[in-house]
């Protein structure tokens, strides 16, 4: 092992090609964490695991873009707010109204809609909602009194299409359709063609208006629940994937690197003590090593994980207790070499502290060696955790890959055909491992003369 | 871990070969063994008594209390409800203090039997979980189990070695064809995948898309039935083609690794020089020099597989040691977990024996005992 210079490992390290491939897949999943740590809503992490925030979201939800592949489009996912919305004179009528404008383009109906809306008014107004469609036909859905408030009051509520004063509404205007409307749902009669019964395409305007009582409308959206959303679908708990997949970068990467760095220095410290001490202290410590080299990882981290802790940063440690003891090995057989150098030698007859001699003389040639070990190391560590998160063992109160396919595994995705659930996330996983092999083997092909051909 | 990286950590482990005569190493690795299996047996047994001891406990309370129920006329017989229930709590504390259980978990005596015993392979009944003919003795749910395991990964390696090496030999051979760079760039993909999210993949492909296989590896006939071996069978392809896919391709590298170098040696130059084919002196002659690290290195990789076993195997829902792991860890099976552990340690540790003795007798340097 002859010792090449860090600055030199860099140099060598970007001038070839599987490294420089690695540092660009690996700058790349950098980026994208630094992005979703400036972009995407710190309150998408918290809430990850909190089923009530993703209510608005459609349920197993295709990704958008496969309608590029397919003839028949799927129904996207919108969750609209109102294009525009008047406050009229208080004699006028209606005293409020808002409307909502969706272009309907695909060949299958929606799951349904969802008006979701508070009001704030004083009196007892009446809220009503109709829709304009394509064909030029206007169908009244809602007519309702909202509850009498003379002192003014703040009122909130959703309106679902399954709700049955409405179903029976569009009953009612069943003379515009040349069929029988009785036994369809909602979403049906309202994106339904009036002859053919089929989707209708075009644009359709939902309209909403207060009557009768002076108040406004706020926070209000229109849900068009459809079963394609966002770019990478959504799951069985209504959860956006993209933010899951998102917020999983960093946590790969802290996880990866902090294992890695963690037992790679804890390692190298230890295997040079033992090799610089030598005698019985070396003795024993490699005795130690050797046992926890021989133990069987994985079982022992899952009874850690069921019975101390499954807190990320714990785990995080379980994980450099396993991760520590190969580079241990090398580094002591490293440092036995360099003892004997002259410089050594003469630092010891100067005088100089153990210590001193380890840090200053021993660990920086071995820093070239323990780069390489860190980037070797990465994959393991993430796809442990990944697996240990797999098999439900994970923090859940962080969105990972593992925990993604855990869930997935749990709704039985795979057999369900649920691919976007399943594919994205492993994706992520050999990309992250991917980067960190290329980075490591090209590293190991620099400081390992002997691999070098 | 990389393919390389384990080689290269095995190598280094084995240097103890040339310092030391082949008995004493022989008798040292026994030695350091069998202290991890015992360590493995405290730390197991450290990490989960506390909770084991209040499993046992109230299993004793409800013992007693049931026998004490189907005793006709027990309960009539006293005048007041405490004095019942003093009657109880002298029976419970009584049984306790027979089974031993009246010291804490962590006392020498107590762990000091519960060692002895599963040194014996008397691991004690399950909790919750039974075996397939309804035993709850945890040594008849892990033999039920632990063929099965044996089987389905036994299986995967050999097929995985054979390709491997037939791979390996191939591309290390010719340095820079096409079938070299193929063979490496997937060793180097597949090992960045995880084992498990292939299997998840393929079970979406052939039992989703194509509806070839089952999802789930568990045979549907019960384990009597004549078809039941076939069944096995059947339910076994998709986790094996699993494994073959994930597995071949670092093992044609390790194998290549090698014959790269074999193939500078002279006595190779040499027979090239002489005009004997390629193919021959691949086959015939390389081949040998690179069998035995490659024969340590899949006593060891047969060890590897068995701890990623559990994992796999809950993916596919194969009815193996994995599986068993996983389910007594939901519903924390103690006696099954100290069991399961024993067991894949001890497996752990014999293959690990196995590469260094197998290491030892490949290499002439220590069997003159120079």
């Amino acid at each position: 092992m002859s010792s090449i210079p860090t600055a030199q490992l860099w140099r060598e390290l970007t001038g070839s090609r599987m490294g420089l491939t690695g540092l660009l897949i690996l700058s790349g999943l950098v980026a994208l964490s630094l992005l979703t740590l400036a972009a995407v809503p710190y309150d998408t992490f918290r809430e990850w695991t909190n089923p009530n925030s993703w209510l608005e979201y459609p349920k197993s939800a295709v990704p958008v873009w496969v309608n590029l592949l397919l003839v028949e489009d799927i129904p996207e996912h919108m969750i609209l707010t109102p294009a525009h919305s008047e406050n009229v004179a208080p004699s006028a009528i209606p005293t409020y109204s808002e409307a909502f404008a969706l272009d309907y383009t695909y060949d299958d109906f929606p799951g349904g809609f969802i008006y979701e809306y508070t009001a704030e008014y004083t009196g007892s107004p009446l809220l009503e909602m109709s829709v304009t469609r394509p064909d030029g036909l206007q169908l009244e859905l809602v007519s309702a009194a909202l509850p009498s408030a003379p002192a003014g009051t703040l009122h909130s509520e959703k309106i679902f299409s399954t709700d049955a004063q409405l179903h029976k509404n569009l009953v009612l205007q069943s003379g515009m359709f040349a069929y029988d409307t009785v036994g369809l749902s909602s979403e049906r009669i309202v994106f339904g063609d009036a002859d053919s019964g089929q989707p209708l395409k075009g644009r359709y305007v939902f309209i909403v208006g207060m009557y009768g009582a002076e108040g406004s409308i706020s926070d209000s959206t229109l849900i068009i629940d459809g079963k394609a959303f966002g770019m990478v679908g959504t799951d069985e708990m209504r959860r956006d994937l993209a933010v899951g997949l998102l917020w999983g970068t960093p946590m790969a990467l802290f996880i990866g690197l902090a294992v890695a760095i963690g037992s790679v220095a804890a390692g190298l410290i230890y295997g040079v003590y033992a090799g610089y001490r030598g005698g019985i202290t070396e003795e024993s410590m490699m005795r130690l090593n050797d046992i926890v080299y021989a133990l069987p990882a994985l079982p022992f981290l899952i009874i850690l994980a069921v019975t101390l802790s499954n807190s990320i940063f714990v785990m995080v440690g379980f994980l450099m207790i396993f991760g520590w003891v190969g580079i241990a090995k090398v580094s002591r057989s490293m440092a036995l070499q360099i003892k004997t150098r002259g410089y050594v030698e003469a630092a010891q007859l100067m005088g100089q502290k153990n210590r001193v001699i380890m840090f200053r003389h021993i660990i920086p040639q071995l820093l070239p060696y323990a780069f390489a070990s860190v980037a070797i190391s990465v994959p393991a560590a993430i796809t442990t955790e990944a697996g240990l998160s797999f098999l439900g063992l994970g923090d859940p109160a962080f969105p990972t890959w593992g925990t993604i396919l855990y869930d997935a595994n749990t709704f039985g995705a795979a057999a369900r055909g649920l691919w976007w659930w399943i594919v994205p996330p492993g994706m992520m996983i050999a990309l992250t491992g991917l980067a960190f092999v290329f980075i490591g083997n090209a590293m190991d092909a620099i400081v390992n003369p002997r691999l070098r051909r | 871990m990389t393919a390389v990286g384990s080689v290269i950590r095995f190598y280094s482990n084995s240097t103890a070969f040339y310092t030391m005569g082949l008995k004493r190493y022989v008798a040292s690795r026994i030695a350091t063994l069998f202290g991890v299996l015992l360590v493995t047996l405290l730390l197991t047994i450290a990490l989960v008594g506390s909770n084991m001891d209040t499993i046992l406990k109230q299993g004793v309370a409800v013992q007693v209390r049931q026998e004490i129920s189907d005793t006709p006329g027990l309960a009539e017989g006293f005048e007041t409800v405490e004095a019942f229930e003093e009657y109880v709590q002298d029976q419970i504390d009584r049984r306790t203090t027979e089974l031993g259980l009246d010291e804490p978990w962590h006392s020498p005596g107590r762990i000091g039997l519960a060692m002895y015993k599963i040194l014996l392979l008397d691991f004690g009944h399950a909790t919750f979980l039974t075996s397939d003919s309804g035993s709850s003795a945890v040594g008849d749910i892990i033999s039920e189990k632990l063929p099965k395991t044996i089987l389905l990964f036994t299986t995967a390696t050999i097929i995985i070695s054979i390709v491997g090496i037939f791979l390996g030999a191939l591309s290390g051979s010719r340095v820079g064809s096409v079938a070299d760079r193929i063979t490496s760039s997937f060793a180097v993909v597949s090992s960045s995948f995880p084992v498990w999210w292939v299997g998840m993949l393929l079970i979406v492909l052939f039992a989703f898309v194509w509806q070839l296989f089952p999802a789930r590896a568990t045979p549907t006939v019960p384990i009597d039935d004549p078809s039941y071996i076939a069944s096995l069978l059947y339910h076994m392809t998709l986790p094996l083609i699993t494994l073959v896919l994930i597995g071949f391709g670092s093992w044609a590298y390790i194998v290549r690794n090698f014959m790269v170098g074999v193939m500078q040696d002279d006595f190779i130059v040499a027979k090239r020089a002489m005009g004997i084919p390629r193919g021959r002196i691949v086959y015939r002659h390389a081949i040998k020099n690179v069998a035995p690290p490659i024969v340590t290195i899949l006593a060891l990789s047969i060890s590897g597989s068995l701890g990623g076993a559990i994992i796999t195997e809950a993916v596919f829902d194969w009815p193996g040691m994995g599986r068993l792991y996983f389910e007594a860890i939901t519903v924390l099976d103690l006696p099954v977990i100290i069991g399961a552990t024993y067991v894949l340690t001890a497996f752990f540790l014999a293959s690990i024996f196995a590469a260094d003795m197998l290491y030892g007798y490949f290499d002439p340097r220590v069997r003159t005992g120079q």
